[in-house]
């Protein structure tokens, strides 16, 4: 679909407001999507109350996997670590304006929620199923 | 002359409406190439008219079955001018073939410290089989390097033939991703006249151009049909017939026997003696129709026709800004044309074209070390075949610009 690529994406891909360091950080968690090349490394800090204070992500890869980076940031700060780990594919999904996707692109939506909850639980070497 | 609009008609597929009403513009046949009506008709044809097992079955159906399959092998012989039937073995597809020849005569004839040397622009399926074979008996693995003009580099060829005495040289006939055809008759030459042996991956060249294995007198040719208009599952080893006599079986089981008693069995004849199990036999059958396809436009007409449109889409491809070809622009290069877009990733190109019903491919087109040697993480990826026309050209790029307009 073309409307894939409708503004908000684009907007976040080709200037995100969540690409940056954050040093120091209390979490951070890097992962990829070996079949499409997309790289992420998701920092975080979490404050005495469990709340997300602020966030910011590193990489290179497609559209969707970097906008998703983005746009995720940008809900999850203010929210607690508990309320990051209830979130869905559906959730990220809202975010990115889309319904659904193909089963090639999921891959690259959810790298971001994947990393981000990962980094939280301190797991790793699973797929996006299994961790979202 | 190849009059691709008159052959669009054969082919079912592409008189497809697209996700945007026009008709599909599948530019993926270094992936796989689209069937013919005749090669699907045989497919059908087989199950309802003669489908039954072949070699033992003693009744009418059943020997048809084994006559047609036959006659396939007959053709390929014929396609790839080898000197016997016997030296074309079925497989599953190109990369069972290069394992069978990894397997069965890497294990047999070489030891450890023996060299095997690759080519940097393989494919996986020409790489991972010896990769496999260092780890269990430790031979070596050398590389011919690639130029940045996008060439196998010659001189350091020579050199390691010299320095690494490689018992077998093993590259591919066209780069599936870079379109560069090696000069693989001189290479032959040379690691001959160095005492290795030669096998040409040629699941990228057989479908495009005329293949004659006694004029460049390989040792062993891999190919597979789903690239040639043939079906998928069946793929061919060429060997010359007394490398494949010297060589111990592959896979066990019905077959390639000649007896089986309770512990030990004798192996069948060649090619039997390569064809464990029953074959695919409905992809051998409906092959034939493929080969006649082929041999009716000419296979040097096909190269001709892919020729003139992959020049064309250089030409055409080059205007669009920002867009860096990985490939020779000119000179001896076959019809897969890859790029990259310096403000796009080829995921994002590949599913924008999509949906513009503009089929290519993006991503490391099973070819990663390639690309880390260009250092770019995936490139996308128009490959051409006998339907594809200036038109096929010119949605291409009209959808390449939108992405730009979307991006830039």
């Amino acid at each position: 679909m073309d409307d894939m690529y409708r503004e908000l994406i684009i907007e976040h891909y080709k200037n995100p407001s969540y690409r940056g360091e954050l040093d120091p950080c209390d979490h951070s968690y890097e992962d990829e999507n070996p079949s499409c090349g997309d790289e992420l490394r998701i920092m975080l800090n979490v404050d005495e109350n469990n709340i997300i204070t602020d966030a910011r992500f590193e990489g290179h890869g497609c559209a969707i996997s970097q906008a998703s980076a983005d746009l995720l940031l940008e809900d999850v700060i203010g929210k607690s670590v508990d309320e990051v780990k209830n979130m869905t594919k559906e959730d990220v999904l809202d975010l990115l304006g889309l319904e659904t996707l193909g089963p090639a692109r999921i891959k690259c939506a959810m790298l971001s929620l994947k990393c981000l909850k990962a980094g939280l639980y301190g797991v790793e070497g699973h797929a996006w199923e299994d961790i979202i | 002359m190849i009059d691709s609009t008159k052959i669009l008609q054969d082919f079912p597929l592409l008189q497809q409406a697209g996700p945007d009403g026009k008709r599909i513009c599948y530019l993926d046949s270094g992936a796989t190439s689209q069937k013919p009506q005749s090669v699907i008709d045989a497919v059908t044809n087989y199950y309802e008219q003669f489908n039954a097992n072949v070699h033992r079955g003693i009744y009418p159906i059943s020997e048809r079955a084994t006559k047609e399959t036959e006659s396939t092998r007959n053709k390929i012989r014929d396609f790839i001018h080898a000197a016997a039937s016997s030296e074309i073995i079925f497989t599953r597809n190109a990369t069972e073939a290069i394992n069978l020849v990894a397997r069965s005569w890497g294990e047999a004839n070489l030891k450890a410290g023996d060299t095997v040397l690759l080519s940097e622009m393989e494919h996986h399926s020409n790489l991972v089989p010896w990769y496999m074979l260092a780890e269990k008996i430790g031979i070596k693995v050398e590389f011919i390097p690639v130029t940045d003009e996008f060439l196998l580099d010659m001189d350091a060829y020579h050199q390691l033939l010299k320095s690494r005495a490689p018992k077998l040289v093993s590259v591919t006939g066209m780069s599936n991703v870079l379109g560069t055809v090696p000069p693989i008759k001189e290479m032959v030459r040379e690691a001959h006249a160095a005492g290795a042996l030669f096998l040409m991956d040629g699941a990228q060249s057989v479908p495009h151009m005329s293949v004659d294995v006694q004029d460049l007198d390989v040792d062993f040719l891999a190919f597979s049909a789903h690239k040639m208009l043939g079906p998928t599952g069946l793929g061919f080893l060429y060997g010359k017939k007394a490398l494949l006599n010297a060589m111990p079986p592959f896979l066990g089981g019905g077959d390639m026997i000649g007896k089986v008693h309770l512990g030990s069995f004798t192996c069948a004849e060649l090619p039997n003696k390569f064809e464990a199990g029953t074959p695919s036999i409905a992809e051998e059958v409906s092959f034939g129709a493929a080969i006649d396809y082929l041999r009716l436009l000419g296979m040097d007409a096909v190269y001709e026709h892919e020729r003139q449109l992959t020049a064309y889409a250089i030409e055409k491809l080059r205007e669009i800004p920002g867009l860096k070809i990985f490939g020779p622009l000119e000179g001896a290069r076959g019809s897969a044309v890859s790029f990259t877009l310096d403000y796009v990733h080829p995921h994002d190109v590949a599913d924008i074209l999509g949906s513009r019903g503009v089929c290519v491919r993006a991503g490391h087109h099973c070819a990663m070390p390639l690309h880390e040697r260009f250092r770019v993480p995936a490139t996308t990826r128009a490959s051409l075949y006998i339907y594809n026309n200036e038109e096929d050209i010119t949605r291409l790029c009209e959808a390449l610009l939108y992405v730009y307009k979307l991006f830039g």
